[in-house]
């Protein structure tokens, strides 16, 4: 892995994580997506209430239960703004 | 004169309690500026990656949403007001509805029928007190307000901009909602501890505040999901309601501030009453230990004269 994705998570209220990942897996009002180091551009729109998984090397898995969520990626990494955002169990899956 | 010296020693007992209460609002107060100043930067991450996205939209997307367009004829704009829910901040309050009466009599002269939204229950008395419409109103978290708070004030008003679109010389046009054509936000930001200045903003037709970092090439061709018009009608309320959640910390941090600045001043000004009532109270007593002294003098001389002659 050259380059890790660079992540950001922001709620409204607070900064709530930033780090590197591997890969950030998230699901748009579209449908499920995934966003390896040098993705394209893109805007999205989250599903409502969505969950966005991060996945990082060498370490645990992060998942988040995001509301009224955003994905913005660009050539510096990927930023994920949410209205609300608590953490959710790694494993389980709500979809 | 003990009657006096009474009463003097009640007056030091009420200034100096009152005096520990103003100082301990003042400690209250210094210790909610930090906390107000710490959620501000808070949020800043948010309203700097929401407005990079909604400038990386407005590359793309078809800028003639209605929320971005200003109106043509511009009948009733919303004023929100956001002021105090407590008093005891010295001119925070009447500073804000000053400024915001200023813009309502200067849209009157333009023509432009004002439509009031106040938040905190200071704002709401005072235009109660008058007999002026509210339009609608929101109290309870001033101090500590909460983002679910500024969506809930953000979506009111967005849905009475939205109901303004239609709307007639005559009336409410087809949908019978009287809706608003533009929107000012008043509130006060917090310059420096010192000086906090009433503001006021255009939140709707908004201007999107382009970032100042300047274009380096061609700007990134964005993917979108869904497409752009429907992400930036998503994104666009969320935005003003970040606007308003802002314009609420930056208020909560200036009230605070002012109100620190109001108890400083009240606790020094106690502090000096209690001062000078303790000189009088001194003096008082000085006086009627010298006369009881001059009592007894005169008693002996008088006695020792009646002794003299026998």
């Amino acid at each position: 892995m050259a380059n890790p994705l660079h992540v950001e998570l922001v709620a409204v209220e607070q900064k709530v994580w930033t780090g590197d990942a591997t890969m950030l897996i998230a699901r748009t009002t579209e449908g499920e997506l995934g966003v390896l180091p040098g993705h394209a551009p893109l805007l999205g729109q989250l599903a409502d209430p969505g969950r966005v998984r991060i996945q990082r090397d060498g370490a645990e898995d992060l998942a988040y239960t995001v509301n009224g969520g955003f994905l913005s990626v660009t050539d510096r990494g990927v930023t994920v703004l949410a209205e609300s955002c608590e953490p959710a169990e790694a494993g389980a899956d709500v979809h | 004169m003990a009657a006096q010296l009474r009463v003097l020693r009640r007056r030091v007992r009420s200034v100096r309690s009152t005096g520990k209460i103003t100082k301990a609002q003042e400690l209250i107060a210094t210790s909610r500026i930090a906390k107000a100043q710490e959620r501000v930067s808070a949020a800043q991450p948010y309203a700097s990656a929401i407005t990079g996205v909604l400038t990386a939209l407005a590359g793309s997307a078809n800028v003639d949403h209605p929320l971005l367009v200003p109106r043509a004829k511009v009948r009733r704009a919303g004023v929100l007001v956001v002021t105090s829910d407590r008093g005891m901040c010295g001119g925070y309050n009447a500073n804000v509805i000053r400024t915001a009466e200023q813009l309502i009599s200067r849209l009157r002269e333009d023509g432009v029928q004002p439509v009031l939204y106040v938040i905190g229950r200071k704002g709401v008395g005072y235009y109660r007190f008058r007999n002026r419409d509210i339009a609608e109103s929101w109290t309870g978290f001033s101090e500590q307000p909460t983002f679910d708070d500024a969506r809930e004030a953000g979506q009111t008003l967005i849905d009475a901009f939205t109901a303004g679109a239609d709307d007639t010389d005559t009336g409410a046009g087809p949908d019978g909602l009287p809706g608003i054509d533009e929107l000012y936000v008043v509130y006060t930001h917090l310059r420096s501890m010192v000086s906090q200045v009433p503001t006021v903003t255009r939140v709707a037709p908004m201007e999107i505040e382009e970032t100042s970092t300047p274009s380096t090439g061609i700007p990134p061709a964005y993917e979108f999901e869904p497409e752009a018009d429907a992400l930036l009608d998503a994104l666009l309320p969320k935005y003003i309601n970040t606007r308003i959640y802002a314009a609420l910390l930056d208020s909560a941090a200036g009230e605070s501030a002012a109100r620190r600045a109001a108890m400083k001043a009240a606790t020094d000004n106690a502090n000096e009453i209690a001062k000078s009532l303790t000189r009088e109270m001194n003096a008082a007593r000085q006086a009627a230990i010298t006369q009881e002294i001059s009592e007894i003098v005169g008693g002996v001389d008088a006695l020792a004269a009646t002794g003299s002659e026998e």
